[in-house]
């Protein structure tokens, strides 16, 4: 009878920590969401900030995270795939290969706090580009791309041996059967991986509080012409994501209804991850179909 | 085989060189391009260029609402602001990539090579003053000098001692680098103190009031603006913390905030913290946002502390 | 298929696009290796100077205890200990329940409770650690502040707040680990009788001993690392504290700080950068660490 009692026992316990994660979960969603979004509306989250008076929004923070996020991108994909594909199709196997991986390794366990100091060493301050939005995005590539270099790899190793030997028999080059047979493959896994790893640029705060900056200088969303320093589209000037305004309002917030903004900023904020988780699913799964139906 | 390696050393090569021009490229645009033949007579004459001021989180609201203005009036002008704190403020103007560097202390406290700090000009554009706050429960209304000595050393741990409450005394403290803490040790207490430990420290004025507000017996201190009733300014030495009282030098415990530029500023520069100084400024922009005005003060100090009617 | 005439000209074409993609590639691998080194020198450089240039002398700065820049005195060992403590406390709350956490999945309720808990989990990855630090700040705080004694905030709050967050790493590779055992072994210990408690006990977590172990280290390492949540609940004292609910600092939160605030090339600045070298040593030392596991595990 021991063992039984000792399984029920056991079984209960797991159960009910597995039980706690999902309250703690519901828990924190439900107060995020529950003061947040009584303040979310088309105001909130389309005008300026406020300083000192009630009723400021988030508008140009949501603009920026956006933004960001594609500069960031722009950057990332090109370099991640590259590495990634040399990786999978190109590397042999030695010292060599062992050791970049070992460098990708290394890479995407640095603290985000080392990543942005050193973004405002060498690309705010050595190499001028000030507190901006490229200062932001170049920091953002070096946590994304390990990632990428990491997924496009799997992706290309996934990929049946037949068809790669098939596109030798056909006297394909090397990099013809990369780009017209594998990667066409491997594209729903490196989608979807993307998508996870531009999540994380919304979250991200403790970086780009040394490089993107913290503040958001007044923007004209009728200029579109991103040479100019008023314009939204401008990379060179500072701007302040979602994240870093939740930072700022929490720690420095002079309006009255500061509390507010900042859950508001979250629930913003943890509805676009849960956007993005699903988006990527969805995305992956679309494609796979796609691509392994009669095209 | 060796084409092939001379081919990747090309490509590095070409990558280099073209990281360089990146960073060449924005020297260039970031540097203001001033236009040196129109003087800044009036408001009207066209100004043009572009200003970058950085440092301080405590006066970039200012600067950013005084910089819009100051746009829409010489259209030809744009003025960017960033943060970053006092310290970046200060190494950036000193290292040439900004104009304008905030900062909340005077530079030769911050910087470790007097012939940089000697090389930047001061700007005195507002006053900011510091009153030390309690939790409303604690009921105390006003401390001495040395009072608040002995509860930030450490020698006084219960507001009993101080006729309040019989209640621990949590000190919410701000960190060794922050300039709100150097400027209420100066002047407040009057003597440098150490972090006492189980203190709790912030950097932020907004953390700081919430703790204060929140945390049973919490002692702190904050910038005027950020007082209202969620908690209780004491009096120091008798003295409500109030900005007539600063203004006429009767409250001690404030600083200037400062806009430096290296060597003498530019023209461009100058005409804006030319119109810094303006009343239209002074008595508005500065006063709402919850400075209080430098050209209203009765008193000056000097770098050493020494004040002067 | 091809004649011989066309031969040379598609060798021409095939060694061209050879180059492009091999050229291509290899300067994006060639990117990572820049800034990889590019990372470690800089840090390092500004690292060192604090001993080399300001002649802080290395033993003070590991072993002292009095952090005290006005008086020129630079022990930072309240942060590295601060550190430490976090991080490990942390993993010995989070351990249990991710471990929990993937039995409920594989082997408790496979059928459902990996659609329950997977997305949870998830979920808990995504959320920013702004958000975490909000929540902890707002609910956390105040509950440790009325319930023990002490101010709220403090170790244990700021070990709490990072044990949800390394939740989900560990989870995910404890689940990964249990879903990829044998099924034979499962079997092999049923069919001897064993309750699934004993075939828990006795198989099941002994063979995936050292993956959940890796797990534990990666979620460490991400703990060590974390900044901005901890700054928000620690406290922030530079003194290693005697009680859990005593404010403390950690290397992240002292540089978070202080960073901004100081003059760069000053003794104190440097001193922050000596601590993210720290924290960037301690990244190898993580890594090597799960290296080491996983080649144990794969013996």
């Amino acid at each position: 009878m021991k063992p039984k009692a000792a399984d029920k026992l056991a079984t209960g316990i797991i159960v009910f920590f597995a039980l706690l994660i999902v309250a703690v979960l519901l828990g924190m969603l439900g107060f995020i969401l529950f003061r947040g979004l009584s303040h979310i509306d088309w105001h909130f989250l389309t005008s300026e900030p406020q300083t000192i008076r009630e009723g400021g929004g988030i508008g140009p923070q949501l603009f920026n995270s956006l933004y960001l996020l594609i500069l960031t991108m722009i950057i990332t994909i090109p370099l991640g795939l590259g590495a990634g594909i040399y990786m999978a199709e190109y590397a042999k196997p030695n010292r060599l290969t062992d050791a970049i991986r070992l460098i990708v390794e290394v890479l995407s366990s640095f603290p985000s706090i080392v990543v942005g100091l050193f973004g405002l060493l060498v690309v705010v301050q050595q190499f001028d580009f000030g507190f901006s939005l490229f200062s932001g995005a170049i920091v953002l590539t070096i946590f994304n791309m390990p990632l990428m270099v990491r997924v496009t790899e799997q992706a290309f190793r996934s990929v049946p041996k037949e068809q790669k030997e098939a596109g030798l028999a056909m006297g394909l080059s090397k990099w013809k059967i990369i780009t017209s047979i594998l990667f066409p493959v491997a594209l729903p896994i490196i989608v979807t991986g993307t998508i996870l790893a531009a999540g994380r640029v919304f979250g991200e705060a403790a970086a780009l509080l040394f490089t993107a900056g913290m503040t958001t200088p007044h923007i004209n969303f009728s200029d579109w012409n991103p040479l100019h320093a008023a314009s939204p589209l401008n990379p060179f000037r500072p701007a302040e994501t979602l994240a870093v305004h939740i930072w700022k309002v929490n720690s420095e917030g002079l309006a009255p209804d500061a509390i507010q903004i900042a859950a508001g900023a979250s629930a913003v904020l943890v509805i676009m991850v849960l956007v993005f988780n699903l988006l990527a699913r969805w995305l992956g799964r679309a494609l796979y179909r796609k691509f392994t139906s009669i095209k | 085989m060796k084409l092939k390696k001379s081919f990747l050393l090309t490509l590095t090569l070409a990558f280099a060189v073209s990281l360089a021009a990146c960073g060449n490229k924005d020297n260039s645009s970031g540097s203001t391009t001033t236009d040196t033949t129109n003087k800044p007579t009036s408001e009207t004459t066209a100004l043009s260029g572009s200003i970058l001021a950085s440092g301080s989180t405590a006066l970039q609201p200012l600067v950013e609402q005084v910089g819009k203005k100051f746009m829409d009036k010489n259209t030809g002008v744009s003025i960017q602001v960033q943060g970053g704190g006092s310290g970046t403020g200060l190494t950036q103007v000193s290292g040439g990539q900004v104009q304008i560097g905030n900062s909340d202390v005077f530079a030769s406290e911050k910087m470790k090579d007097e012939a940089a700090a000697k090389e930047l000009v001061d700007h005195q554009v507002a006053v900011v003053a510091i009153a030390a706050v309690t939790n409303p429960e604690v009921g105390v209304t006003n401390l001495t000098k040395q009072q608040l000595v002995d509860i930030f050393t450490g020698k006084i741990t219960n507001w009993k001692d101080v006729g309040g409450k019989d209640q621990a005394i949590v000190i919410v403290n701000r960190p060794s680098s922050s300039g709100t803490r150097a400027t209420f040790e100066k002047f407040a207490l009057g003597t440098k103190t150490e972090d006492l430990k189980g203190s709790i420290q912030e950097d932020s004025s907004g953390t700081v009031k919430k703790l204060v507000t929140e945390t049973p017996g919490a002692i702190g201190y904050l910038a005027l603006s950020y007082l209202d009733d969620k908690v209780k300014a004491v009096q120091y030495e008798g003295v409500d913390a109030t900005v007539d009282n600063v203004v006429s030098g009767k409250y001690p415990v404030w600083a200037y905030e400062h806009m430096y530029t290296k060597g003498e500023p530019d023209a461009t520069t100058k005409a804006f913290l030319d119109y810094f100084m303006t009343d239209e400024v002074q008595n508005g922009d500065v006063v709402e946002l919850g400075y209080i005005p430098a050209s209203k003060m009765q008193v000056k100090r000097d770098e050493a502390g020494n004040v002067t009617k | 298929m091809k004649s011989n005439q066309d031969t040379p000209l598609l060798l021409r074409k095939h060694r061209t696009e050879e180059w492009i993609g091999r050229g291509y590639t290899t300067i994006c691998v060639l990117f990572l290796i820049v800034i990889i080194i590019s990372i470690v020198y800089f840090v390092a450089t500004k690292g060192i100077s604090t001993f080399a240039i300001d002649h802080v002398s290395l033993s003070e700065f590991l072993f002292g205890s009095t952090w005290s820049p006005d008086d020129n005195k630079f022990g930072a060992l309240p942060f590295i200990y601060g550190s430490f403590l976090t991080s490990l406390l942390a993993a010995l709350i989070a351990s249990p329940l991710s471990v929990c956490a993937a039995l409920f999945m594989t082997e408790i309720v496979p059928n459902w409770g990996k659609k329950v808990l997977q997305p949870v989990v998830e979920l808990l990855a995504g959320i920013p650690s702004v958000v975490y630090g909000f929540i902890g700040l707002s609910i956390l705080v105040p509950f440790l502040r009325s319930t023990f004694p002490g101010q709220g905030i403090g170790v244990a709050a700021g070990a709490i707040v990072l044990s949800i967050m390394i939740l989900p790493t560990i989870t995910s590779i404890a689940t990964d680990a249990l879903s990829a055992l044998p099924r034979n072994l499962k079997e092999a210990s049923y069919g001897l009788g064993a309750t699934r408690w004993q075939t828990i006990y006795g198989v099941i977590l002994p063979t995936v001993l050292p993956s959940v172990l890796t797990g534990v280290v990666l979620g460490m390492a991400r703990a060590f690392g974390e900044a901005l949540a901890v700054q928000m609940v620690i406290g922030n004292a530079p003194h290693i504290p005697t009680s859990l609910f005593e404010s403390a600092s950690t290397l992240t939160s002292v540089i978070t700080l202080n960073m901004s605030n100081t003059v760069m090339g000053s003794v104190q600045n440097n001193a922050l950068w000596s601590m993210a070298m720290i924290l960037m040593l301690m990244t190898f030392v993580f890594v090597f660490v799960v290296r080491l596991l996983e080649r144990r595990h794969k013996l």
